[in-house]
């Protein structure tokens, strides 16, 4: 008993640290799973595109993200962007998070274009659109329908993967959590008071899109 | 048909379109006059899709002359999108957009590819969705309407467009029994106002009615052609009879 009650006191006695944290993870999540979104359409649309070239690039795009762990990305683009172009800590590691949810995304998003049926297509270009207006007008936002269960669980991960950029220094909720419990020589209390925190942030991000997806489930 | 005075809307000779090592359609040659309704009729695979689809180049020929109203269409020469503005196309699958309400589907291309008003795309499309009878449904969803209002929904959208030539592939034939009449009732009164259609379909009751020209292919070969009562009561060929045999 004493040890829950200890929790409870880590918990509350730790909150306007863990506020600092909680509010970096948002903005990194934000920031990184906006910029993955605009790199996922990118590659998706190059995926699909029927350009040799440009579908080799969107596969070896791909194929880099999935052939190496997300902790290996982050160290790269950290030293890589910090040393050369001298980006901060904060934009490195958005860009190591963007550049990893990035493929995920394009890959949920060219399986929605393509589970598009071609009539849908054809019933644009009949109608004397451009294949970029019936994309725009008519595929896409069918398309992110379909994906919007897949992109949320993505975003989800998303948000969860960005604790590994405590490991190039930032005092996001994992980085908070880790260094009170190095100070305070008491790692279990706050170590469950992160997973609160994330437990708390995947609920609120579950209902915002199973409110989406009924949303979007009246007019089909 | 009289002769010689009319406007020739559709002209094409010796098309030939192949996908892959397959020969789809061979030397084909066909003329549609203004106003004029002409029936493609054939077995399954015989190309009759594929020569609706080249006439609003959803597929592109290899070979022979497409012309539309005096112009050759060529895909080097012409901008393909525009062509398509002319050559309006009904789907078997109706094809509507399902994200977008009936009006919206309606007003989606005048608005987005001529550039006309919402307001005027608006008051036009009620105006068309009356002509089908479904003045009151411009605010639902198709998901909400029967195959057969869809279809008419879908005539609709592409005489949105003002086309000069209705294309028409099996429009009825997803459709439940009960619901086809109420789609080729539309379809006879838009040829009864005078638009040139080419409409691929099984009912031979519809292609004696309407038609002015029947065209009955056959491994990607136009086998026979003639106005609806010698081809349905006097064949020449023998193939058309064996047809006509099998799905009387
Ligand atoms: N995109 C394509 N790629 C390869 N083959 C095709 C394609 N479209 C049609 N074909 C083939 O071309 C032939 C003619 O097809 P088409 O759809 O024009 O026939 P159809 O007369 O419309 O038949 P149905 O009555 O079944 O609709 C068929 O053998 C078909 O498999
Ligand atoms: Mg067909």
């Amino acid at each position: 008993m004493s040890g829950i009650k200890h929790f409870f006191d880590v918990f509350i006695n730790s909150f306007d640290v863990f506020v600092e944290g909680f509010k970096i993870t948002i903005y990194l999540s934000v920031a990184s799973l906006l910029i993955a979104f605009i790199i996922g359409l990118f590659f998706a649309i190059l995926k699909i595109s029927n350009v040799k070239i440009l579908q080799w690039i969107a596969d070896a795009y791909i194929w880099l993200v999935r052939g190496t762990p997300l902790i290996v990305q982050i160290f790269v683009l950290y030293y890589g962007l910090t040393e050369i172009i001298l980006l901060d800590k904060f934009w490195a590691g958005v860009a190591g998070l963007a550049f990893h949810s990035g493929a995920y995304i394009a890959e949920i998003i060219r399986g929605a274009i393509q589970s598009i049926d071609k009539g849908q297509t054809e019933a644009g270009r009949s109608l004397g659109m451009t294949s970029g207006l019936t994309m725009r007008r008519i595929i896409l936002p069918q398309a992110f329908r379909r994906a919007v269960p897949s992109l949320g669980n993505q975003f989800i991960i998303g948000i969860k993967d960005s604790s590994l950029v405590s490991f190039i220094g930032m005092q996001e909720l994992f980085g908070v959590a880790s260094t009170q419990g190095s100070n305070n020589f008491d790692y279990l209390p706050f170590y469950l008071t992160v997973a609160v925190y994330y437990l708390i942030i995947v609920l609120v991000l579950t209902v915002l899109v199973n409110m989406l997806e009924k949303k979007m489930a009246q007019s089909d | 048909m009289s002769e010689g005075k009319e406007k020739e809307m559709i002209k094409v000779e010796k098309l030939n379109k192949s996908f892959g090592d397959l020969h789809v359609l061979k030397d084909i040659d066909l003329k549609v006059n203004e106003s004029d309704v002409v029936v493609l009729i054939g077995a399954s695979g015989s190309g009759k899709s594929t020569l609706l689809r080249c006439l609003n180049f959803l597929e592109i020929k290899n070979s022979g002359k497409i012309v539309i109203e005096g112009d050759q269409i060529e895909q080097e020469t012409h901008d393909l999108n525009k062509v398509r503005e002319r050559v309006g196309m009904v789907f078997q699958h109706f094809n509507l957009f399902p994200h977008k309400t009936v009006l919206g589907n309606i007003i989606e291309a005048p608005t987005q590819v001529k550039g006309i008003s919402k307001e005027q795309a608006i008051k036009e499309g009620k105006l068309l969705l009356d002509k089908v009878g479904l003045g009151d449904k411009y605010n639902v969803y198709p998901s909400t309407l029967s195959g057969g209002q869809k279809q008419r929904v879908a005539i609709a959208r592409a005489l949105a467009m003002k086309p000069d030539v209705m294309l028409f592939d099996e429009p009825t034939s997803a459709l439940d029994p009960e619901l086809v009449g109420e789609v080729l009732s539309t379809m006879k009164e838009l040829a009864d106002d005078g638009m040139t259609m080419v409409v691929v379909t099984h009912e031979m009751g519809f292609a004696r009615e309407v038609g002015d020209w029947v065209v009955y292919m056959h491994d990607g070969k136009i086998v026979e052609s003639g106005i609806p009562i010698d081809l349905f009561d006097n064949p020449r060929k023998e193939r058309t009879k064996e047809f006509l045999g099998s799905i009387l």
